[in-house]
C-alpha cells in the first residue's frame, strides 16, 4: 500500500470550509444519510426513556466523580500498572508524546507501527511525525484505512470515512492497493482491506492504540471495537503502546459498566460491540502470545486548561461516542472536514479550544444553533450549549482583561466596535432616560437604517426600526407608563 | 519540571477539595441501577441458554445448544463440512480433548505448544480455526467472556478465520453487570480478557454492516446445556 501524504488544514478557515461544503451536494447527502441512520440506530437501542434517563445520571456521577479525584486516579492507575509490568509516561504537550512514541520506537529498533484507532493520536498527528522520523505507521481500522490511502482526516470520532460513498472506496481502492479491481460490492471491498492489512499485523514491530477507559483500582486499560484490529495491533506485535487523553480514567472497573453501555449505544446502536478488550498488562510468565513490552501514555494536551474551571471542566466528562455530531443539525451539513479539527461537531467546538487555543479555533463556539440537540442526548450529560455560550464569552472579551482562569486565545474575537456597540446597548436599555432618548431617536431616524447589515442581510431583510415604538402604542391605548 | 509533575501540579491546584459521592456509593448505585432492571436470578440455566441464543443469533453468530454428550460429535462434523483441516486447541482441557476424539483424521488438531514469535506466520496462514471454552457467557447481550491463558493464549480467538467457543449454560450470566461482580473483576484481572459478542465486523462503508473485517469471519458458539456438564 502507499499513502497518499496528508493534507493538513489550519482550523481557522472554518467559514470558508463550510461554505464549500454547503456548496457540495453529494457531500451533503452523504451527511445526511449517515446522521439519520445513526439516529435511527440509537434510538432503537434507547425504548425505555427512563432507563435512559437513570443511566445518563450514573453515567454523569461516573465521570464527575473520577473528575473530582483525577490527580490521585491518575497515581493510582500509574502505580497498578507499573506494578504489572506497563511502561507509564506523561506527555504535557502533542509533541511530548510524539517523543515518547519515537524514544519507545528507536529503543526497539521499530520501523513499522501497526495502529488501532486511537484520536489521541490523531490529535497529535503522530502519523506525520513519525513518517518524518522514518517510521510508517499503517492504520487498520477500515474506516482510518480508507482516509490514509486518500491522505485524509478523520471526518467522524467514530466512523472516520462516513463522508466517502462506496463509489470513492471502490475507486480508491482500485487505485491504490495493487492488484485490486473496481468494485461497489462492500463485502468484497472489506475483504480486499483485510488482504491489504493481514500481513501488516505480522510484520509490525509495535502496535498502537487509543483507550476508551481506564479502571484506577485495577489498573485496567477497556478498549472498544467491532473490527478486532484493536485486538490484533495490541496483542500480535511484541510492543504496545497505548494513548489516552488524562481524563479516561475512572475510580472502579464496575464505574465502566454503565458508560460502556451508554458509549456503545448512543455511538452506533450497539447494544455491546464485538469486541470489549481489557488489558491489565503485558505478556505473563509462562503466556505465550500477548505483547512483552506495554507502555500508556497519559496525554494532557489542553486538557489541564479546561480541567482548571469549574463549568469549562465538565467538558472533560466526553465519553467520545459522537451522538452530539450525529444529532447535530451543523455538523450534518458541513460534515467533519470543515471543522479542520481533530473532533468535530459539538464536542471538538468545546474540547478544541483547549487544545488549539480560542485564536486558532474562534469561529467555532458561534457554529451552533444552540439547539440543545447535542445536550440532550450527550450519555453524560456535558452541558455542551451552555459551554458554547461560555466559549464565545471568552472570545470576546478583552485579550487584557484579567480573569482568574485565562483561556489561551482568549480575545480572540474582540473588536473594538464591537465591544463599543454592545456597551451602548446594554447602557441604553439599562437606563430608562437613555433608553427614551434613544427610542425617540430610532423610530424618527428610520429611513437612514442601511440596507446592508453585515452577515445579517446575507440571509434575511434589513433590521428597520418600527415607526412608532411598542411603548407608544401601549400607551395610546392606555396601558402603559 | 517533569511532565508529569507539571500536569499532576496543574491538576492539584484545581481539584475540587471535595468529592461529590464517594467510590463505593457510586457503584451500589450502579448496582441498584442494574439489579432493579434484572428480572427474579434466572435459576434456569436453560431460559438463561435460549436468550443466549437469541442474542447470538441476532449478532451473527452461529449459535446452538448442545448436551455434554452429544456436542463434539455435532461440531465435529460441522467442522469437518466447513472444510477445516487445522484446529487449534488446548489438548489438555477436558472439552478440547472430547471434541479431538471426535474428529475425523482430515481435521489435524493443532497445540499452541510454541510462543507465537515462533510460528507467527504460520498461525496466520494455515490455521483454519480456532477452539475456546469460554469462562462465561452474558445472556444478554450473546456474550463470551473469554480469560487467554497460557495453553489457550489470546490469538486463539482471533486469528483464525473461523472461532469454535464452547460455553457452559450454567456458567450463564444475565448481563455485564452481574458477570463483573458475581466473577469479582475488581479483585484481579487476567493480563488480558476479552469479551466477544459475534464475528469481527465493520459498518465503515457506508453504514453497510460486513463481517471478517480483521478477526474471525466467523464465530461458532456450542451452549452447553447439561447442568452437570464438563467444566474446567
Amino acid at each position: 500500500m502507499s499513502a497518499q501524504p496528508i493534507h493538513f488544514v489550519a482550523p481557522g478557515d472554518f467559514k470558508q470550509r463550510a461554505r464549500v461544503a454547503l456548496d457540495d451536494p453529494k457531500l451533503r447527502a452523504s451527511f445526511r444519510g449517515a446522521m439519520d441512520f445513526l439516529q435511527g440506530k440509537r434510538a432503537s437501542q434507547f425504548p425505555d426513556g427512563e432507563e435512559l434517563e437513570r443511566l445518563r445520571d450514573l453515567g454523569e456521577a461516573v465521570r464527575q466523580h473520577a473528575l473530582a479525584r483525577l490527580p490521585e486516579l491518575l497515581e493510582q492507575l500509574e502505580a497498578k500498572l507499573t506494578a504489572a509490568g506497563v511502561h507509564v509516561h506523561w506527555a504535557a504537550t502533542a509533541d511530548e508524546a510524539n517523543e515518547v512514541v519515537l524514544g519507545i520506537a528507536r529503543a526497539a529498533s521499530a520501523q513499522r507501527i501497526i495502529k488501532g484507532k486511537s484520536m489521541a493520536s490523531e490529535e497529535i498527528e503522530l502519523n506525520h511525525y513519525l513518517a518524518e522520523h522514518n517510521i510508517a505507521c499503517i492504520e487498520s481500522d477500515m474506516g482510518e484505512y480508507i482516509v490514509q490511502l486518500a491522505g485524509e482526516k478523520p471526518s467522524h470520532i467514530v466512523m472516520p470515512a462516513i463522508h466517502k460513498t462506496r463509489g470513492d472506496i471502490a475507486q480508491l481502492f482500485e487505485q491504490r492497493i495493487p492488484d485490486t479491481h473496481y468494485t461497489e460490492d462492500v463485502d468484497e471491498l472489506i475483504q480486499t482491506g483485510r488482504r491489504a492489512l493481514r500481513s501488516a499485523f505480522v510484520e509490525a514491530d509495535i502496535g498502537l492504540s487509543g483507550v476508551n477507559f481506564a479502571a484506577a483500582d485495577t489498573g485496567t486499560l477497556w478498549l472498544v471495537e467491532n473490527e478486532g484490529n484493536g485486538r490484533l495491533s495490541t496483542t500480535v506485535p511484541d510492543t504496545h503502546i497505548a494513548i489516552m487523553g488524562i481524563e479516561k480514567v475512572v475510580a472502579k472497573l464496575e464505574h465502566i459498566v454503565p458508560l460502556s453501555s451508554l458509549l456503545t449505544r448512543s455511538a452506533t446502536g450497539q447494544a455491546i460491540t464485538t469486541y470489549f478488550n481489557l488489558i491489565s498488562g503485558p505478556r505473563r510468565a509462562g503466556e505465550r502470545d500477548g505483547p512483552r513490552n506495554v507502555h500508556l501514555v497519559l496525554l494532557d494536551n489542553g486538557r489541564t486548561q479546561a480541567y482548571a474551571d469549574e463549568q469549562l471542566r465538565a467538558t472533560l466528562q466526553c465519553i467520545r461516542c459522537g451522538a452530539c455530531m450525529n444529532h447535530c443539525p451543523v455538523y450534518t451539513r458541513i460534515g467533519g472536514h470543515a471543522y479542520g479539527t481533530t473532533y468535530p461537531g459539538p464536542i471538538g467546538k468545546i474540547i478544541s479550544p483547549h487544545l488549539l487555543g480560542l485564536d486558532a479555533t474562534a469561529d467555532l463556539p458561534s457554529a451552533s444553533t444552540l439547539c440543545g440537540a447535542c445536550g440532550e442526548v450527550c450519555p453524560v450529560r456535558i452541558p455542551i450549549p451552555q459551554l458554547l455560550i461560555r466559549l464565545r464569552t471568552e472570545a470576546n472579551r478583552s485579550p487584557d482583561e484579567r480573569v482568574a482562569h485565562p483561556l489561551r486565545g482568549q480575545g480572540a474575537n474582540y473588536r473594538v466596535t464591537q465591544d463599543l456597540a454592545w456597551r451602548f446597548w446594554s447602557g441604553a436599555f439599562a437606563h430608562p432616560r437613555a433608553y427614551r432618548a434613544f427610542r425617540w431617536l430610532a423610530t424618527r431616524m428610520r429611513a437612514l437604517t442601511p440596507a446592508r447589515q453585515m452577515g445579517w442581510t446575507a440571509n434575511r431583510t434589513p433590521l428597520k426600526p418600527a415607526e412608532r415604538s411598542l411603548a407608544d402604542l401601549l400607551r395610546e391605548r392606555g396601558q402603559a407608563e | 519540571m517533569s511532565a508529569r509533575d507539571a500536569i499532576l501540579a496543574r491538576l492539584r491546584a484545581a481539584a475540587p477539595r471535595t468529592v461529590p459521592t464517594d467510590a463505593q456509593a457510586l457503584s451500589q448505585a450502579i448496582d441498584h441501577h442494574y439489579d432493579g432492571r434484572r428480572a427474579a436470578p434466572d435459576a434456569d440455566p436453560l431460559a438463561a441458554a435460549q436468550t443466549m441464543l437469541a442474542a447470538l443469533t441476532a449478532l451473527h453468530a452461529e449459535a446452538w445448544c448442545a448436551d455434554a454428550a452429544s456436542w463434539p460429535a455435532q461440531l465435529a462434523q460441522r467442522l469437518a463440512a466447513a472444510g477445516v483441516r487445522r484446529l487449534l486447541l488446548d489438548p489438555v482441557r477436558p472439552e478440547a480433548a472430547a471434541l479431538i476424539e471426535a474428529l475425523p483424521p482430515a481435521i489435524e488438531a493443532v497445540a499452541f505448544a510454541q510462543p507465537i514469535e515462533a510460528w507467527k506466520r504460520e498461525l496466520f496462514d494455515t490455521i483454519d480455526a480456532g477452539f475456546t471454552v469460554a469462562r462465561s457467557g452474558i445472556a444478554a447481550t450473546g456474550t463470551l467472556v473469554i480469560a487467554p491463558d497460557a495453553s489457550t493464549p489470546r490469538t486463539v480467538s482471533l486469528v483464525p478465520p473461523l472461532h469454535v467457543a464452547v460455553v457452559h449454560a450454567h456458567t450463564l450470566h444475565a448481563d455485564l453487570h452481574e458477570a463483573a461482580r458475581a466473577e469479582q473483576w475488581p479483585a484481579g484481572m487476567p493480563s488480558n480478557l476479552v469479551l466477544v459478542s459475534g464475528p469481527s465486523k465493520t459498518s465503515d462503508i457506508q453504514q453497510t454492516t460486513a463481517y471478517g473485517a480483521h478477526g474471525p469471519r466467523r464465530l461458532w458458539v456450542v451452549i452447553v446445556t447439561d447442568a452437570q456438564g464438563t467444566t474446567s
